[in-house]
Order: C-alpha cells, then sequence, then structure tokens
C-alpha cells in the first residue's frame, strides 16, 4: 500500500514513541539507577552471601525444570504432529492450560496437594519429605510455568518439515531410533533450542508460582526474583535494582539468543 | 507425497504410528502422564479444594465484597488492556512490516523484552519511571493506572506478534487493485486489510486478555494492593493463601480459572474461524 509519506512517519512516530514509554524508558532508568551509586555499590550487593544463594538456586531451578520439559516436549511434540492415536486432541487442548493458569493458582494447586494439610500432606509429613516451602515445591512449581515452551515451538517446525524423510529412512532399514537421532532431530533443533530459550528465561525470572511456594526462607529458599522483592519490601532499593539489573541483564542475553535463534531457524 | 504414500499403503502407515514409539502410543502415554502429574493435578487440587465446605462456603468466599471488587477491577482492567494491545498492537505490527526504517531489526528484537524481562524486574522497572521517585515527575503508583501500565508491559508483545506474521503473509496485491481504482490509504487499510486481519488481532487480544487477568508480579509492587481500589484478583487469592485460608483462595482462583479457560476455548474458536477464512 502506498501511504503517504506524512502519514507513514506518524504511525512509526506513535509506534515508536509508545516503545519507548512503555518498555525502553522504564528500562533503562532502572539500569541508571542501578549504577547511580557506583559500580563498586553494584558489586558488593550482588555478592553479599544470600544474593550468589540466591543466583545459584535459580540456575538450580532452571538446570532441573528445563531439561524435563524438553524431553517431553519433544515427545509430545511427536505425538501431536505424527501420532495416529486416539486421545492426541485431548492432548493438545490441555497443553496450553499451563499459559491460562495465574502463577498464583499454580503455587496454591501445590500447596494444596503437597502442603500441610495437602493431599499428600499427611503422607510426605510422615515419611520426612517436604515438598511445600522448600526447593522441591519450587521446583514443581517453574516445570508447570514452563511446561508448554518447547511443545509450541516444535510442532510447528515438525509439521512443516513433514515426514518424506523419515519415511525414506524407515524403508532403509532405519530403526525408530535412528530414525529419530539422524533424521527428525537435526530437523528439529532450531525450534528445539528455541523453546529451551523461551523455558529457560521464564524459569528464571518466575516470580508468583515460585513465591507461593519459596517460604522466603533467607539463604534457601530465596532466587533471584524472590530477593529482589525482599529488598525492595525491606527499603533496600539500590539491592533490589541491583538484583533486577543482574536479571535484566539475563534478559538482554535471553533476547540476544532468541533473535540469533531465529534467523537461523529461517535461514534452515 | 506423504499422503500418496499414505493413500497407496495405508497398512504400512498405520503400522509405522505403532513402530516408532515416540509418536505412537507409549508417547501419548508419558505425554499424558507427565501433563497429568504437573499440571492435572494441582489444578483438579484446587477445584476440590474449593468445594472443601460445599456449594454454600464457595458461594460466600467468591461473592465476599472484597473478591468481588478484586474479580471487577481484573476483569476491566484486561479487557482494557487487551484493547488497548488490539489497537497499539496491529499499529506496531504494521510501522515493522510495511515501514522499513532505520533500526527497524532492533526494534523488532525489542518486542520480545517482555517475554525475557522477569514480571518482578518488570514492575520495579515501571516503579522507578513512574512511581514517587520518578525522574520525569510522574507518580500513578498505587493507582488503578499503574496496574494497567505494568499489564500493558507484560502483554505488548502478544498483541504485535499475532498480527506480524499475518500481515507479513498478506497479498499485496489487492491491495494495489484498491489503490489504482482511487481507493485512499485510510479505505484500502479499512476495507481490504483490516478485515484480513481481524482474526488474528482478536486471538493477540484473547491471550493479552487471559495473561493480563492472572498477572502477578508486575502488579504486586506498583498496585499498592488496596482493596476495593487496586487490589487485583491474583494479589487478593495470594494475600488468602498467605492468611492461611487456603479454602477462600481456592474458590476465587477457581474463578480466576474459569474466565482464562473461557478465554483459551473462545481463542480456538477464533483460529478455527481465522482457517476457515485462509480457505
Amino acid at each position: 500500500m502506498t501511504a503517504r509519506p506524512s502519514g507513514r512517519l506518524a504511525l512509526r512516530l506513535v509506534a515508536l514513541g509508545y516503545l519507548a514509554l512503555i518498555l525502553l524508558v522504564p528500562v533503562a532508568v532502572v539500569l541508571v539507577r542501578t549504577f547511580e551509586p557506583g559500580l563498586g555499590e553494584v558489586r558488593a550487593s550482588i555478592t553479599t552471601p544470600a544474593a550468589i544463594h540466591a543466583f545459584w538456586l535459580t540456575i538450580e531451578l532452571a538446570a532441573i525444570a528445563v531439561p524435563l520439559n524438553t524431553a517431553f516436549g519433544i515427545v509430545t511434540a511427536l505425538v501431536l504432529v505424527r501420532g495416529e492415536v486416539r486421545g492426541k486432541r485431548v492432548l493438545e487442548a490441555l497443553i496450553d492450560l499451563p499459559f491460562a493458569v495465574s502463577p498464583v493458582v499454580v503455587g496454591l494447586a501445590l500447596v494444596l496437594l503437597y502442603g500441610r494439610v495437602g493431599w499428600f500432606g499427611p503422607w510426605l509429613a510422615e515419611h520426612g519429605i517436604q515438598i511445600v516451602f522448600s526447593v522441591p515445591g519450587m521446583v514443581l512449581a517453574t516445570i508447570f510455568v514452563t511446561l508448554p515452551f518447547v511443545v509450541r515451538e516444535v510442532a510447528p517446525v515438525l509439521r512443516e518439515v513433514g515426514d518424506d524423510q523419515e519415511q525414506a529412512a524407515a524403508t532403509l532399514g532405519a530403526s525408530a531410533w535412528q530414525t529419530f537421532r539422524r533424521i527428525t532431530l537435526p530437523a528439529i533443533r532450531w525450534g528445539v533450542a528455541y523453546g529451551v530459550v523461551l523455558s529457560t528465561a521464564r524459569a528464571i525470572g518466575e516470580f508468583g508460582a515460585v513465591s507461593v511456594v519459596s517460604g522466603k526462607i533467607s539463604g534457601e529458599t530465596v532466587t533471584l526474583p524472590l530477593l529482589v522483592e525482599q529488598r525492595f519490601t525491606n527499603f533496600d532499593l539500590a539491592g533490589a535494582y541491583a538484583a533486577s539489573a543482574l536479571l535484566a541483564l539475563i534478559a538482554l542475553a535471553t533476547l540476544l539468543a532468541m533473535t540469533v535463534l531465529h534467523r537461523r531457524g529461517d535461514a534452515a | 507425497m506423504s499422503v500418496a504414500t499414505a493413500k497407496v499403503l495405508p497398512g504400512r502407515a498405520r503400522s509405522r504410528g505403532a513402530v516408532r514409539s515416540p509418536g505412537g502410543a507409549l508417547g501419548l502415554g508419558v505425554a499424558t502422564l507427565w501433563l497429568s502429574v504437573i499440571v492435572l493435578l494441582p489444578l483438579a487440587a484446587v477445584v476440590v479444594a474449593s468445594l472443601d465446605g460445599g456449594l454454600g462456603a464457595f458461594w460466600h468466599a467468591v461473592s465476599g465484597r472484597q473478591a468481588v471488587a478484586a474479580l471487577r477491577f481484573t476483569i476491566v482492567v484486561s479487557l482494557v488492556v487487551a484493547t488497548a494491545n488490539a489497537v497499539m498492537g496491529t499499529l506496531i505490527a504494521w510501522v515493522l512490516v510495511r515501514d522499513p526504517f532505520p533500526g527497524r531489526r532492533i526494534v523488532n528484537a525489542v518486542i520480545d523484552l517482555p517475554f525475557a524481562l522477569p514480571t518482578i524486574v518488570a514492575g520495579i522497572t515501571l516503579l522507578a519511571l513512574y512511581g514517587p521517585t520518578s525522574p520525569i515527575g510522574v507518580n500513578v503508583a498505587f493507582t488503578q493506572a499503574s496496574v494497567a501500565f505494568a499489564l500493558l508491559f507484560v502483554t505488548l508483545p502478544f498483541g504485535v506478534r499475532a498480527v506480524q506474521p499475518v500481515l507479513l503473509e498478506l497479498d499485496r496485491e489487492m491491495e494495489h487493485a484498491a489503490a489504482s481504482l482511487g481507493a485512499s490509504a485510510t479505505a484500502t487499510f479499512r476495507r481490504i486489510v483490516l478485515p484480513n486481519l481481524v482474526p488474528a488481532i482478536l486471538s493477540g487480544a484473547a491471550l493479552s486478555f487471559a495473561r493480563a487477568v492472572g498477572e502477578f508480579g508486575s502488579v504486586v509492587l506498583i498496585s499498592g494492593n488496596k482493596p476495593f481500589d487496586t487490589q487485583v484478583t491474583s494479589v487478593f487469592v495470594f494475600k488468602q493463601v498467605e492468611s492461611d485460608n487456603a479454602t477462600g483462595a481456592a474458590a476465587v482462583a477457581v474463578v480466576l480459572l474459569a474466565v482464562s479457560l473461557a478465554v483459551l476455548l473462545g481463542l480456538r474458536v477464533i483460529e478455527r474461524w481465522g482457517s476457515r477464512h485462509d480457505r
């Protein structure tokens, strides 16, 4: 369409102005505020024992949740796209459910299942296993909220590449596993990578679900996002900004990875 | 080609599904089991807990004045945000697809920032700019407007990313034809482009709405959580859990679940409608 240059310019300004107002200026302000007291201060506040513990706990949650969901995601995508079994429609309808559930409800659900008065609460207490208000509950919460990402990214790629090559491999006598490893996996690798990046970002940044089941025990069940809130409510604004900046840095790296993977995926 | 093969050799096609384990019944079983343990079982616990005290207790919890106020505010502000995303998402997608300005690729990458940035950081970020210590003198913290701001931030990509691919694929022929017949730019957009985008715009708005209804991290600090004013449902539920009222929390959570599920279902209908439009 040949819009008038002035109209086009106006639209561009509105779009960019809106993005600046909602996205960029706020992020820039936080970064400026963070480094106002000087680099040394920032370093000191993200290297306190509590901060270091929060960092490693955050990584631990992601390191458990993401591989599990990646394996599950690939299997599920194969079932949804290639499978010829009844019942996959139901699975397809339910797979996006975690996206529609409020993080707080996720946390509440885990409390109601594994908490003191939950379904499995008495049994767990009897065997001395604690899930809620400790790390296992936080792991479960993280797995819940990141569950659909890999499926959602891999399924369309599988659909697009078709199964010609897989059939050819099968005809030539390849086993199911060989076909998967040598044909299917290479074809979907960028989709898998994209899904992994999205899941990792969400796992690292999850707040609501983890917050409900963490109990926020300092130096034990506090992740980086929880540390941000904790410091903020304790009026340690500089500390909250420093932890935020660290998370924002991870987010920027994620964004970069997303852009690169997207381009690779399009090229492949 | 694959379709033809399947038609010629129906027997082989069927046995293939059975032989290749990930795509077969075993795969379905593994996938269903994982989904059930991680997602369905916990959600079932919420529904059951909401009915712990019978229907009367459920209704009592859901119809409490504070719960109703929180639900009403959440739904209204989410509708406002979804509408704003429908308009701004379409506009931004348009600029990204049709206006080759310098730096477009960077702007395109920045759109996904809210997906990458943790929600609590989004909240802190907005509070730094639009809060009490605002460098530009705009203090909307702890008002209903601040909640809308936070929700606009976290749902921004949904509107843009729903419309953008459709706009990219759109056949320009019709637009050229309309323009050559003397239609103005606005008329061409309204009569040719917009009708093609409607399913995508609706789907983006629905996704924004579903996300906004349940959003917690970005609003928990900036809303100030004032009952009957800026308290959203997710924060209300959180407070109920903290004060050990699991049944009340579960009842309101079930309402929240029902709203998101209704939207998700609506989305499927929109998607089906959109694909029918394609043919």
